[in-house]
């Protein structure tokens, strides 16, 4: 049958981004303690408050379990069988310029796809390019800056402007919140900040690549974006990462502010390696994502492409505090082979007016297992607070699961909350209806699958958009199930 | 695990073993000290644990005894005149009194042929074979079927032979009076193949009842039978009552499941059908309507085992007063369940600043060929509507009370049995700010 071979194809189908960088790295002694954490903060050259805050974070982490609650199955993770910090040598030779780059590291951004040349004007992209832990490059800074926009690694931030990274750090993912999210705080080697200045709209898109790199190698970033009264800035994460057989952990934290009128667009595109058909090797991706709409008429938005890495875990927030304020999530994530997704949303309504969508897309295939887990918390005080949530999950293949854990908690009698989800593999009747159409079976599928997406890639800017569907297309053309 | 107080454990302890039905004989005995040592080890279920996140059984823990009463107790004439007003020639009638049964105010005489309706306490007593295997089972999912399993006084075995048609519906009227009462009732209920059955299990309490019901329904369909079951809880407003509703369906057959909360300060109900063989359909209905303190749980679970079965739910809640409403409704699709068709729905009304609705459809699907659905809505009555009917010349209070007899008539009206859908649409308009104005206006 043509579906099985199909389905075939796409199961044996090589990890196109699997290649590895021979690259001097600095890392620090195997495990985790708190010295570990004191000569990270020292490497970072950090203020006193920052030191502070990361033990407080190891202290609580020690207090904390893994949690159990998720629909994933995984061996347990030692963490002190793991290297938490690592930055590339040439970091100390500090490279002002693009020549002064190992041109290993080029080229292995030349194969990413990443415009750190010329051409990166063209493509209108800033690219915060994290290479395992430490960013090597920061671009269209000074076309920013004369706007008034911060965009800088993390590191940066705190050397530079301490007051705004003290004032806003862990003021929306604290550093009790959940296990991973301690850990990231205690030892997050680096990231990106960004603070957009009020009354200003980024003129460009903001972009950084994660990328995982030297072996063993955790990698907890921390991303904090601000954005004051009536501005704009769209962000936009993608990430890739050479092939390897041990599951490295991944545990970031990515905070959002948007204060009075101001919007907030995250995209995500998110192929880390997935592990091989057997199920071996892969990133373990436990992310802590939170947005507040601290002000009135705020907007935050989430856009994701989950595509990669055996376990994601993570569920982009919102916290509607403002009144009037907007959250909303799109979300699409597909896994093949042994991969496992527990990955959804929450939403907390606390002001009046307050808003949310949620759109979450789900493909299993192969032996993956998706879990939808979302919640819908409408508190006593948000008056006419409306949220829309719809899921969908769509199956390839028999031993694949697709799960769906709504939660919806409603305090406030004038609130509005809807909840639809389906589950369906592509009907018959639509593959026929285009087959008997003349078109062939496997762009039959493919054209389906676009559709069932498409509501989801409409959020992605551009850029994004198109490797979405790439990426997507690669993944997908041919499993009629 | 959990530490408990110590009073109810020694009044418990020193009870099972000797007072209650059947405990002359060993495997009765035998199964309550088991279910009894299941519910010590794991106690009473915290807020920590997900099935049980939204809904706290202190109210229960905090009762001087879980103890039964082990001697049946004298019909309060309140309880008589229940019984009385239920129109008796229509339907065949089991009445239990604080969880004995109460042969002077049942009727179950004129029973047609091929059907069998006993009191288990008097089958353990005998030591009767015929339900052991099912008054063994416990249900895995909720530490109170093991609960009721150790202190089950008494309640009604229903046996009907293959292809017996029962045409008057068997109504099962479960009093509860007086202070501070422990009621173990337990429902066993088997259709042979092509069996046909109606069965109405009403939990009544009175004003004053403090009572803690627990009760189990174990129902099992055999080939092609079909099952009509109806709940209505109407326990008095300081009653707790956790019940568990477990079904196992055989090829071809039909359940249906209709649950109308109307009264009890503290419900909880569990309903889990196994669609073991293909070609099966279920159908879950629920309605409850709230106020006060009431706090309502509903947790069902459809397990799809077998291909080619069809799962139908449809809950709805009108909420208002400082109540709380829980809904979790659980579709699971196992490995080669295919052709299956499931569809969810769950629709609340929030009339109040007080009231609070957590609800959880949750879907998880291991097959590939199945069509599920499931939606929830949170919502209060639409503006549009009421300035129709307002138009129209009905003040605001009459108005309101139209809608919301409407969106709770959606599940009323799928009773079959006349007598019931009444009484049901008489508790509705009772319930409702100038129901007798709406009355008149249908």
């Amino acid at each position: 049958m043509t579906t099985t071979k199909q389905l075939d194809e796409l199961i044996n189908r090589e990890y196109q981004h699997g290649f590895y960088t021979q690259l001097e790295a600095d890392t620090i002694p195997l495990g985790l303690n708190e010295s570990t954490v004191r000569l990270i903060s020292a490497k970072k050259n950090e203020p006193a408050f920052m030191l502070e805050w990361r033990l407080k974070a190891y202290q609580h982490w020690l207090t904390l379990s893994e949690p159990t609650w998720p629909n994933l199955h995984y061996p347990p993770i030692d963490y002190q069988h793991a290297y938490y910090y690592s930055a590339p040598k040439s970091e100390k030779t500090g490279p002002r310029d693009l020549s002064e780059i190992d041109p290993e590291l080029l080229r292995t951004y030349e194969k990413l796809g990443i415009p750190l040349r010329e051409q990166q004007v063209l493509a209108g992209v800033a690219v915060d390019a994290v290479f395992d832990s430490v960013s090597v490059a920061t671009t269209f800074k000074q076309k920013l800056s004369t706007l008034g926009i911060i965009f800088c690694p993390f590191s940066e931030a705190v050397q530079k402007h301490p007051e705004l990274v003290q004032q806003y750090l862990g003021s929306v993912v604290p550093y009790t919140d959940n296990f991973f999210a301690s850990l990231n705080a205690a030892v997050f080697s680096d990231g990106s900040f960004c603070y957009i200045p009020p009354g200003v709209r980024c003129p460009m898109e903001l972009s950084t690549y994660f990328r995982i790199n030297a072996k063993n190698t955790g990698q907890f970033e921390r991303t904090l974006i601000i954005a004051d009264k009536d501005s704009y800035v769209s962000y936009l994460e993608g990430c890739t990462a050479p092939m390897r057989d041990e599951n490295q952990l991944h545990a970031a934290v990515v905070e959002l502010i948007a204060l009075e009128g101001a919007r907030i667009k995250y995209a995500t595109v998110q192929n880390w390696y997935p592990g091989d058909k057997d199920g071996k090797g892969g990133i373990y991706n436990f992310v802590t994502k939170r947005g507040d709409c601290r002000g009135d008429r705020s907007h935050i938005s989430w856009t994701q492409v989950e595509t990669g890495s055996a376990i994601t875990w993570k569920y982009p927030s919102v916290i509607l505090r403002g009144n009037g304020s907007v959250g909303e999530f799109y979300s699409v994530a597909l896994t093949n082979h042994h991969q496992q997704a527990d990955t959804g949303t929450k939403m907390i309504h606390i002001g009046q007016d307050t808003k949310s969508t949620v759109l979450s897309k789900g493909i299993s295939a192969g032996y993956g297992q998706n879990t939808y887990r979302g919640l819908i918390k409408v508190l006593s005080g948000a008056e006419n607070a409306r949220n829309y949530t719809q899921c969908d999950s769509l199956l390839l293949g028999s031993k694949c699961g697709a799960h769906t854990f709504p939660y919806i908690e409603v305090k406030n009698p004038s609130a509005k909350v809807e909840h639809e989800a389906s589950t369906s593999r592509i009907g018959e009747d639509q593959l026929f209806y285009c087959t008997q159409r003349g078109i062939p079976p496997e762009d039959a599928v493919s054209m389906i699958v676009s559709g069932f997406c498409k509501a989801v890639f409409q959020e992605l800017p551009m850029e994004f958009a198109v490797e979405a569907q790439k990426l997507l297309g690669v993944s997908l053309e041919g499993g009629t199930g | 695990m959990h530490a408990q107080p110590q009073s109810w454990q020694n009044i418990a302890l020193s009870l099972v073993p000797y007072e209650l039905a059947g405990n002359s004989t060993p495997w009765v005995l035998a199964t309550r000290k088991a279910a009894f040592k299941r519910f010590e080890s794991h106690g009473f279920p915290t807020r920590r644990e997900e099935e049980w996140k939204y809904t706290d059984v202190s109210l229960i823990s905090k009762r001087g005894t879980l103890a039964p009463d082990n001697i049946p107790p004298e019909a309060s004439s309140e309880a008589k005149l229940l019984a009385w007003t239920l129109p008796s020639e229509g339907m065949h009638l089991m009445v239990f009194v604080n969880g004995h049964f109460d042969s002077g105010l049942s009727n179950i005489d004129d029973l047609p042929a091929g059907v069998q309706i006993s009191s288990l306490a008097d089958m353990l007593d005998e030591g009767a074979e015929l339900p052991k295997d099912l008054f063994k089972q416990q249900h895995e999912h909720t530490v109170f079927s093991a609960l009721n399993n150790a202190f089950v006084t008494d309640g009604a075995v229903l046996n009907i032979t293959p292809n017996t048609v029962v045409n008057k519906p068997i109504y099962i009227l479960l009093i509860a009076s007086g202070h501070g009462t422990a009621i173990y009732p337990r429902m066993i209920i088997m259709a042979g193949a092509g069996a046909r059955a109606t069965i109405i299990e009403h939990y009544m309490g009175t004003l004053d009842a403090h009572n803690f019901t627990n009760a189990t329904t174990q129902i099992n369909l055999g080939d092609g039978a079909t099952i009509e079951h109806c709940k209505l809880t109407q326990e008095g407003p300081a009653a707790a009552h956790i019940a568990g509703i477990h079904v196992q369906q055989a090829e071809g057959s039909h359940f249906t499941s209709k649950s109308f909360v109307f009264g009890g300060r503290l419900v909880r109900n569990d309903i889990t059908v196994s669609l073991n063989e293909p070609n099966c359909t279920c159908t879950l209905d629920g309605l409850y309507l709230l106020n006060d303190k009431q706090h309502v749980d509903h947790h069902t679970r459809i397990d799809h085992i077998a291909a080619s079965c069809t799962s139908r739910e449809y809950y709805r809640g009108v909420l208002d007063g400082e109540s709380r409403g829980v809904f979790n409704g659980k579709v699971i699709v196992h490995h080669g369940a295919n052709n299956t068709d499931a569809n969810q729905t769950n629709h609340n009304l929030l009339l109040s600043r007080q009231a609070e609705i957590d609800t959880k459809p949750q879907l998880e699907i291991f097959a590939d060929d199945v069509k599920c659905t499931h939606g929830a809505t949170v919502g209060q009555l639409s503006d549009e509507s009421l300035f129709y009917l307002r138009s129209r010349g009905l003040d605001e209070v009459v108005a309101r009370s139209m809608l919301i007899y409407g969106f709770a008539n959606d599940i009323i009206r799928g009773v079959n049995v006349p007598y019931l859908r009444t009484r049901l649409e008489h508790l509705l308009l009772d319930r409702l700010p100038q129901g007798e104005m709406v009355k008149e206006l249908l």
